[in-house]
């Protein structure tokens, strides 16, 4: 196995205590417990090359964030065999630790009554950070997130955004060669997010990190990563470039029309596929791709268009259909 | 340990930060002084076993001085973190949670000093006639306040990190801090003990927690018995360190990091 991330036949498994509601249950339990095995990842495998930057979807509990901790060394695998920038990430040795950073939208390592300076500080010393790198580095995510107001507020007033801009410079102090993204943009606005993917992306190049990112937001994933591992019940059913996952899953194409006046429903359906959406002068039409061109040429020669344009259907739907062939399988 | 003074430097920073807690804290410390208040009554008609009245409020402003300056919170502390799953973002950085743990408590020390200048001062103005006498034993002082901040430190972390087997640790704590109150002199000094009860918290690890400290400046722990008695201490010391970095080992394999 080569590569910066190297992930063989990974297993993690729970040991989930089941336990009914009510008194009498509670009072069982105090004799007799029954625990649940749970997979949250069974025999996971694969392979990430340095500078690589890779969207890790799932729908929740799928294992997505699970195998994160793995690799980050928080959790120990049940089976299998992963290495990180060359170590074994459960062993938390200090090489290790300094080489990778874990942000989790949903936790903050800021401290919380302190302003980030504090925090930056703090993290200077436990990475052993030289100054002029230190400097270095501060000025530059200063700069590209525009953290110059913040650095000096208690943490506790920054708003969410402003919290987050923060928690990804505090992250990336050491110059992690490897980050591990979980859900950075969750709970913020649309402005602020393509702040985070900007910012994600710049680094990525300057440094050449390599980035595996969860998110739940499907624009971080079409914007930022080129390749794509899908996860549900804790197995890899997809890794590969996602338009080649759009093509798999659902390789019709939307027929988006605005029309300089409103016309008849019927008139829509006549272009041989199905009315997705039909507004006043505004419709979407989806097709097979082999029907694409002739519906096409119907379009132009029939209807009272203002701008046709062809697109893949929305992410979402294409993840909502995976899971769902995934559960029939 | 590089890091170590910065690591102090920033949790003084945030004690001040909660200073409003931190004196509530302190101010609520205050069971010697209630014990004082009660056994200088039963002293008002003649001394108690060796304690006159002057003699419990030496006793229990030297409990109070311990207390102060040996506190700790790491217990609760590690327990919140395990059960809500911070405890990754320590597990994240490149130094032992547990040392950063120390370093954030160590830097409460300064504040409560503040506090314990007051009770020194009377301590050895108001009663100096109660004090031991002996160099050595004030001497010994030292090391043996950081020996009782680093067991009382390590026995919490150890408690604390059982948290990652069952859930009950907080629990756990509780019936150690019963115990201890009655062991360690905290509520009526060893020394008023019945005999048998008296034989046995002498060697047991409760007594190093703050009896012994106060011993020594009491000048009821002396000379060559006072350097044994610190050299008990110390053992006890590095068994609960053995102890808590064996158990912490282990229990990260079992860490599930929950939350997010």
């Amino acid at each position: 196995m080569r590569g910066m991330i190297r992930v063989n036949r990974l297993q993690k498994w729970y040991r989930v205590h089941q336990r009914q509601p009510g008194l009498g249950a509670a009072l069982r339990s105090l004799f007799h417990r029954k625990y649940d095995e749970v997979k949250a990842v069974d025999e996971v495998s694969f392979s990430i090359e340095a500078g690589e930057r890779v969207g890790f979807l799932g729908p929740n509990g799928a294992g997505k964030t699970t195998t994160l901790k793995v690799l980050s060394g928080l959790l120990h695998p049940t089976g299998g065999e992963v290495s990180v920038a060359g170590f074994k990430p459960q062993d938390r040795v200090r090489g290790f630790l300094q080489q990778i950073t874990l942000v989790m939208g949903q936790k903050q390592q800021l401290l919380w009554d302190l302003p980030p300076a504090e925090t930056f500080l703090l993290n200077r010393a436990i990475y052993d950070i030289p100054k002029a790198q230190y400097a270095e580095t501060l000025s530059e995510l200063t700069a590209l997130l525009d953290l110059g107001p913040l650095l000096n507020k208690p943490t506790r007033q920054l708003s969410l955004g402003e919290r987050m801009k923060c928690e990804l410079a505090v992250a990336l102090l050491h110059r992690p060669k490897v980050l591990f993204l979980d859900e950075p943009t969750i709970g913020l606005d649309v402005s602020m997010q393509v702040t985070v993917r900007d910012f994600v992306r710049a680094y990525n190049q300057r440094f050449g990190a390599t980035v595996l990112l969860t998110s739940h937001y499907m624009e971080d994933v079409a914007a930022l990563c080129p390749r794509v591992m899908v996860i549900d019940k804790g197995h890899l059913i997809y890794d590969g470039g996602l338009p080649e996952l759009v093509q798999r899953v659902r390789p019709d194409k939307r027929l988006i029309l605005r029309l300089s006046k409103p016309v008849d429903r019927k008139d829509l359906e006549a272009l041989g596929g199905t009315l997705v959406d039909h507004r006043d002068a505004e419709a979407v039409v989806q097709v097979s791709q082999a029907l694409l061109q002739a519906a096409v040429s119907r379009a132009l020669a029939s209807l009272p268009l203002r701008d046709l344009s062809v697109e893949d259907p929305p992410l979402e739907e294409v993840m909502r259909d995976l899971f769902a062939q995934g559960r029939a399988a | 340990m590089k890091a170590y003074p910065q690591l102090l430097r920033t949790g003084f920073a945030a004690m001040v930060a909660y200073r409003a807690e931190m004196l509530i804290w302190m101010f609520a410390t205050n069971m010697p002084l209630v014990m004082l208040a009660l056994w200088s009554a039963v002293a008002r008609g003649g001394p108690v076993g060796p304690y006159t009245q002057t003699g419990f409020a030496a006793y229990y402003l030297g409990s109070l001085l311990v207390r102060l300056m040996t506190g700790s919170w790491v217990v609760w502390e590690l327990t919140m973190e395990i059960r809500q799953g911070t405890l990754a973002l320590r597990l994240l950085r490149p130094i032992h949670p547990l040392l950063a743990y120390s370093a954030e408590n160590l830097a409460a020390v300064p504040l409560r000093g503040i506090i314990a200048i007051p009770v020194v001062s009377i301590l050895l103005y108001g009663m100096r006639a109660e004090l031991g006498h002996d160099t050595l034993s004030w001497i010994l002082l030292a090391p043996a306040m950081f020996g009782a901040w680093l067991l009382t430190f390590l026995v919490m972390s150890l408690i604390g990190t059982l948290g990652l087997w069952f859930e009950s640790a907080g629990s756990l704590f509780d019936a150690w801090l019963g115990i201890s109150a009655i062991l360690s002199g905290y509520l009526i000094p060893l020394d008023l003990f019945p005999s048998a009860v008296r034989d046995i918290a002498l060697v047991l690890p409760f007594r190093f927690l703050l009896s012994f400290p106060v011993e020594l400046v009491l000048g009821k722990a002396i000379g060559l018995h006072a350097v044994k008695l610190l050299a008990v201490q110390w053992t006890y010391v590095g068994a609960a360190l053995i102890a808590t970095h064996f158990v912490w080992r282990s229990g990260l394999k079992r860490y599930a990091a929950y939350g997010g």
